[in-house]
């Protein structure tokens, strides 16, 4: 489609190696761009399979199934697993419920200072984490509230909010506002005509903000090592573990999250595929 | 996928379109619907910021407790002390941007152009490396870009290492040099810099393009004409999500850096380690300002100031 320069007189149009790449030099460059982004992604797989000489999952030794027979072999790393996982749920419930809320507060309302509450929504996601770990924690201290797993709650709560309100104005201000007037001039009450019809058509929303959050959180590991206490989610058994050298079971469990978050992504496609059907 | 996708759609400057002013609006309703996620914003977020301005100019240790004394002099400390980490921030984060910009713009524009039917497994593909942990993927660098590594071979036989050390980026070696810091930065906030430039290309009127072809454009004079500006609003969203975290981060420098590659977020996170809370916090603010002046300023420039 954009290929449209006449062809030149002297030169007869043959397709070669040359005009083939020229042309597709994007498309080439952007391929390039995908393995540089999985390189690492295949790495973490392929060691998932290592048998390693020492302690040590550096060097490749030897094919084996060992780790993924035994993930939780490593000592303190399914702990820590099930502490991110709780973590991340309770932080995904409140940021997704208080966020919703928000979200159609601002978008279905006129009130003063709506401006500002944008900017405010903006700003945590535009503050590096490090800021954002730290001045958390100088609140902590001064409010003497201890460190552990409530006050972990409460950060990964803080900078999943935005996300969640972002997320759920988009849906929101993408929605057609015909379906609402339609089920109202259908003598259908504003209570009925949320539940029947802004409600199913948001929810998506509200799903892909949910698990946005909660894979925010999960991963989360600047604003926790701050605020942690003697807390371990997995991050932070990632990073203490780095110094040690990693045992395979983490390249198990980094191998099992990216085919989990496919699965739940190709059966969202399906189902919603299905139901435009 | 579609969350991030919508996330980053929304901050591109989709400006949303005024509330509909519908019957149920009544007076109190949003103040219901604002009051806990407002709420939860002014303690957790904005106090909490307020309090590390207030602890930047306090003076005490641990032992003796923290008063505050309007110590301005906490600031003049750290910013001679660390004003190299400082300005490596800043100088490693805009290589990094560079870098994720040159990157992704080809991977964004063949998804938005030239993927066809495979457009959704692309975009897949492209958050997928979010969901193995972060630490994992950084720490997987760690083992390609070893020095015995086959990176560094090729690098080596093919001259680029020469050239690099010639550039001051690396030291016969990639870990532990600066090259592999921005290398580190630049792969772990690549998606937020795809999916932006994806969202704005997307959204160009293919007719444009169309047109352009038939008055005699070639197909870089459209781009240059056409699609590249049309796709600012994602290169400004773009390389300001990566901007930003990337000059606050200091995971890469720790697992892919060495001792003269340490950034301002290392500096931080070594004085809290240290229970030097006054220091951290002064470090914290004036990286703050930093990046909310530079952002304010390059947001000016690129004239597309309703992304807030």
């Amino acid at each position: 489609m954009l290929d449209t320069t006449p062809p030149a007189a002297h030169k007869p149009n043959r397709p070669t190696v040359g005009r083939w790449i020229r042309d597709h030099l994007v498309v080439v460059f952007g391929i390039l761009a995908l393995l540089f982004m999985f390189a690492p992604i295949a790495n973490v797989v392929r060691f998932s399979f290592n048998k390693p000489e020492g302690k040590i999952n550096l060097i490749w030794n030897q094919f084996s199934l060992d780790a993924w027979k035994d993930p939780c072999g490593a000592s303190g790393l399914c702990d820590s697993l099930w502490t991110s996982i709780w973590i991340g749920v309770v932080a995904t419930a409140i940021a997704t419920g208080v966020g919703t809320l928000a979200a159609f507060g601002m978008s279905r309302h006129r009130f003063r200072g709506r401006g500002l509450a944008n900017v405010l929504v903006f700003l945590p996601m535009a503050t590096p984490e490090v800021v954002a770990g730290s001045s958390l924690l100088t609140l902590f201290l001064n409010l003497g509230v201890p460190l552990g797993a409530v006050t972990v709650v409460i950060a990964h709560v803080m900078f999943c909010l935005s996300f969640v309100i972002v997320t759920v104005k988009a849906r929101l201000a993408g929605m057609d506002p015909t379906l609402e007037q339609a089920a109202q001039d259908l003598y259908a009450d504003p209570t009925q005509t949320f539940w029947r019809v802004t409600f199913p058509l948001v929810l998506p929303g509200i799903v892909s903000a949910a698990m946005l959050s909660f894979s925010l959180s999960f991963d989360d590991f600047i604003i926790t090592n701050f605020n942690s206490g003697s807390t371990v989610t997995f991050p932070m058994y990632v990073w203490g573990a780095a110094q040690r050298g990693l045992a395979p079971q983490v390249n198990v469990v980094g191998t099992g999250m990216l085919v989990i978050a496919l699965t739940v992504v190709v059966i969202g496609r399906f189902v919603s595929s299905r139901r435009a059907r | 996928m579609t969350a991030a996708a919508a996330a980053v759609a929304e901050t591109s400057g989709l400006s949303t379109p005024p509330p509909p002013p519908g019957p149920r609006s009544k007076k109190l309703t949003p103040l219901f619907l604002l009051l806990p996620a407002a709420l939860a914003m002014l303690v957790f977020f904005v106090i909490p910021i307020m309090t590390l301005a207030s602890t930047s100019l306090m003076q005490g240790s641990l032992s003796t407790g923290f008063r505050q004394t309007f110590r301005w002099s906490n600031y003049g400390e750290i910013l001679s002390e660390y004003y190299p980490q400082f300005l490596r921030s800043l100088l490693y984060a805009s290589l990094a941007t560079l870098m994720t910009l040159l990157i992704a713009y080809p991977l964004a524009y063949m998804i938005a152009f030239k993927a066809g039917r495979l457009r959704a497994v692309l975009l897949v593909l492209v958050i997928a490396p979010f969901f193995t942990s972060f630490l994992v993927r950084t720490i997987a660098w760690k083992q390609i870009l070893a020095d015995d590594g086959a990176i560094v071979h090729f690098m080596n036989n093919t001259g680029l290492m020469w050239l690099f050390d010639h550039l001051g980026l690396t030291e016969g070696r990639v870990l532990s040099t600066p090259f592999g810091v921005i290398l580190g930065l630049t792969y772990n906030f690549l998606p937020f810099m795809v999916l932006p430039l994806y969202a704005s290309l997307e959204k160009i009127d293919r007719s444009l393009l169309m047109a352009s072809g038939d008055l005699y454009a070639n197909s870089w004079t459209s781009f240059w004409k056409i699609t590249w500006p049309l796709s600012l609003p994602g290169v400004v969203s773009g390389t300001l999500m990566t901007f930003i975290p990337a000059a606050g981060d200091y995971v890469n420098a720790e697992l892919l850096g060495g001792p003269s590659t340490t950034m301002a977020g290392n500096v931080v996170n070594n004085q809290v380690r240290n229970f030097q809370y006054p220091a951290s916090a002064a470090m914290s603010v004036v990286l703050m300002l930093a990046i909310v002046l530079l952002v304010a300023f390059y947001v000016k420039r690129s004239g597309t100031e309703e992304l807030v």
